[in-house]
């Protein structure tokens, strides 16, 4: 793997890419409300907190008031941020965001910090595998994963702005630019890398994985293998499904997250309905006990990685 | 208003929503008769609310937490103009939006609730972005008692206290009564007062069914400069039907006929006193 040379732009965290853009906003617009639970740190807001400090609301180590609170502010007229790591956010506060944020359509944007597996061996506890799966089964919210900076930048900046609820999860390991285009919206599909023989569509901080294994297998065994960016898990963009499905022998998915009731099965579910009859594998966390060890460590373990996905694409296409 | 219009209004009010929960074959009674005056109160002389003004960002904002009382808000709500009172018929009905939780898909309504603990975080948001707006709105919010055994209620209240919201006015549906039985019998959450004076409110005890009594407290609230207000307004849980007076049976019970014609007899009685005076 380590020969395959990427040519990919740098870029840094997720995270601090949203810190950058939120402060954007709030640079032109007073109604730009962040509120923090003690997340401040974890979510990159100090300088935001420093720059704008009539637009953070603190309100303390308390996740269920985190997103009444911020319904009750986006209901008020607010453009709000609620900050917190996704584990306690889409867990603890789950009730909230189900009743306050989206069967009360109150337009709050819900960021879900170090999501997925970012907080490593802190352990499962601070683990947000289940996150897609609790908030595609909730009408009124749209669930989003950007893969890299520029995705980050588009979602915080078209999250401000829409009438609806969105949540957005990130993490905090730097990530490079994975495509020049610019092309996001929310609800579409971003075509990385165009193929043939087989299609890898990741999600989040899995895209670059994914582009990895693509490039990889194009240098080693001279497949085509295209490679998207299903950024919004939820509405999912089911033309781009049809496209990929008419166009690809065999499918492979890759999520940071539970191989339950994520992209995976909701692209299984789309596939099956609508008569693909190729192969098809999903690639996520198993539901077992998570390993222990670093992001990275536990993305290796579970195939989660360059060479992880190209072994399980090889496999399925045999 | 003046108290006398106010009290014939409560008869009234008890009239309907007992019409329409006997019509629906479904309602929570004892709550709604025991938090009715207070609402009667709310939105009659206090709150700078109404069809006219419902979009205005600077309208005072009401939230009901114990949305499961929910019929004393919807007949409120009618006779403030927000809907023609005949569609409470449709109440729990099929793809009615009178369902047995408020919803904004009925107007007038400020915020869908119905689960407990909720209401006062999304009151606080509320305050605290009329501060930031330098407006001069109010937010109420009704927190039923037994509702206040939600951890989330207190992180709220401490929120609330933090940021000095004396915009804010929680008043407590104090019947002394839940689901199961006395709130002391059933989790203990005594001495109320207590507590929320060291989550730092200011807190005043009424009785809820005194509506010269609310209108003078509701009327002045903040209480205290930069402390929000909490209100325990003493009630009675089916307050104004004998039998149904204190009776936990009555909290989600339907009267059958029998019931009913006595229960309307009984208010029918308390209106010509009313009048007689
Ligand atoms: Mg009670």
């Amino acid at each position: 793997m380590s020969q395959v040379k990427t040519t990919l732009k740098e870029g840094i965290p997720n995270l601090e890419a949203f810190s950058k853009s939120v402060q954007e906003l709030a640079e032109n617009d007073k109604d730009i409300i962040a509120v923090t639970s003690d997340s401040r740190g974890s979510g990159k807001l100090m300088p935001f907190a420093e720059k704008f400090p009539k637009q953070i609301v603190e309100v303390g180590i308390a996740e269920q008031s985190l997103v009444g609170v911020a319904a009750g502010l986006a209901s008020s007229g607010k453009k709000v941020f609620a900050v917190s790591p996704a584990c306690f956010l889409t867990a603890r506060s789950l009730e909230q965001i189900k009743n306050d944020i989206a069967y009360s359509n109150n337009p709050v944007n819900l960021i879900g910090i170090s999501a997925g597996v970012s907080y490593g061996a802190l352990g499962s506890t601070h683990h947000s595998l289940h996150d897609y799966a609790a908030l595609r089964a909730i009408n009124n919210i749209i669930v989003v994963a950007p893969a890299d900076n520029y995705e980050t930048d588009k979602a915080v900046k078209f999250a401000a702005e829409s009438p609806f609820p969105v949540y957005i999860r990130m993490g905090k390991k730097p990530m490079p630019y994975l495509s020049e285009k610019d092309d996001f919206e929310f609800g579409k599909g971003r075509v990385i890398k165009d193929g043939k023989d087989a299609v890898i569509v990741g999600t989040g901080e899995t895209v670059w994985p994914a582009l990895k294994a693509a490039q990889y297998l194009q240098k080693r065994a001279g497949l085509e293998v295209g490679v998207v960016s299903m950024h919004t898990v939820k509405p999912l963009d089911t033309n781009l499904l049809t496209e990929l499905a008419e166009k690809y022998p065999a499918i492979l998915t890759v999520e940071e997250h539970s191989v339950y009731g994520g992209l995976g099965e909701a692209c299984a579910a789309f596939f099956l309905e609508n008569g693909y009859n190729g192969r098809f594998k999903i690639i996520g966390i198993p539901d077992e006990y998570t390993v222990t060890g670093s992001q990275l460590e536990i993305f290796e373990h579970y195939g989660i990685s360059g060479s992880g996905i190209a072994s399980a694409l090889l496999k399925l296409i045999k | 208003m003046n108290i006398e219009e106010l009290e014939k209004k409560s008869i009234e009010y008890r009239q309907k929503l007992l019409r329409y929960i006997k019509n629906a074959g479904a309602g929570h009674t004892g709550g709604s008769l025991s938090c009715i005056d207070i609402l009667n109160v709310l939105y009659n002389d206090v709150l700078n609310v109404g069809p006219d003004n419902f979009e205005d960002k600077n309208r005072d904002r009401y939230i009901q937490s114990k949305g499961h009382s929910v019929e004393a808000l919807y007949v409120v709500l009618a006779d403030a103009g927000f809907y023609p009172e005949k569609e409470l018929e449709t109440l729990c009905r099929y793809q009615s939006h009178f369902i047995g939780h408020p919803t904004r898909k009925v107007p007038g309504v400020e915020q869908n609730t119905g689960a407990l603990g909720h209401g006062l975080a999304i009151s606080v948001g509320s305050a605290i972005a009329a501060k930031k707006d330098n407006l001069d709105y109010k937010v109420f919010t009704l927190l039923g008692d037994g509702e206040l055994l939600e951890g989330s209620n207190w992180e709220a209240a401490m929120i609330a206290s933090h940021y000095k919201l004396d915009n804010l006015v929680a008043i407590l549906d104090y019947n002394k009564q839940q689901i199961t039985g006395d709130n002391e019998a059933v989790l203990n959450s005594a001495p109320v007062a207590k507590k929320m004076e060291a989550f730092g409110w200011a807190v005043k005890n009424v009785d809820g069914h005194n509506l010269e009594e609310l209108v003078e407290t509701l009327k002045r609230t903040p209480l205290d400069k930069d402390k929000p207000t909490f209100i325990i307004a003493n009630t009675i849980k089916g307050k104004g039907i004998s039998f149904m007076e204190k009776n936990i049976k009555w909290h989600h019970r339907v009267p059958n006929d029998e019931q009913y014609l006595q229960a309307q007899e009984e208010l029918e009685t308390s209106m010509e006193n009313l009048l007689k005076v």
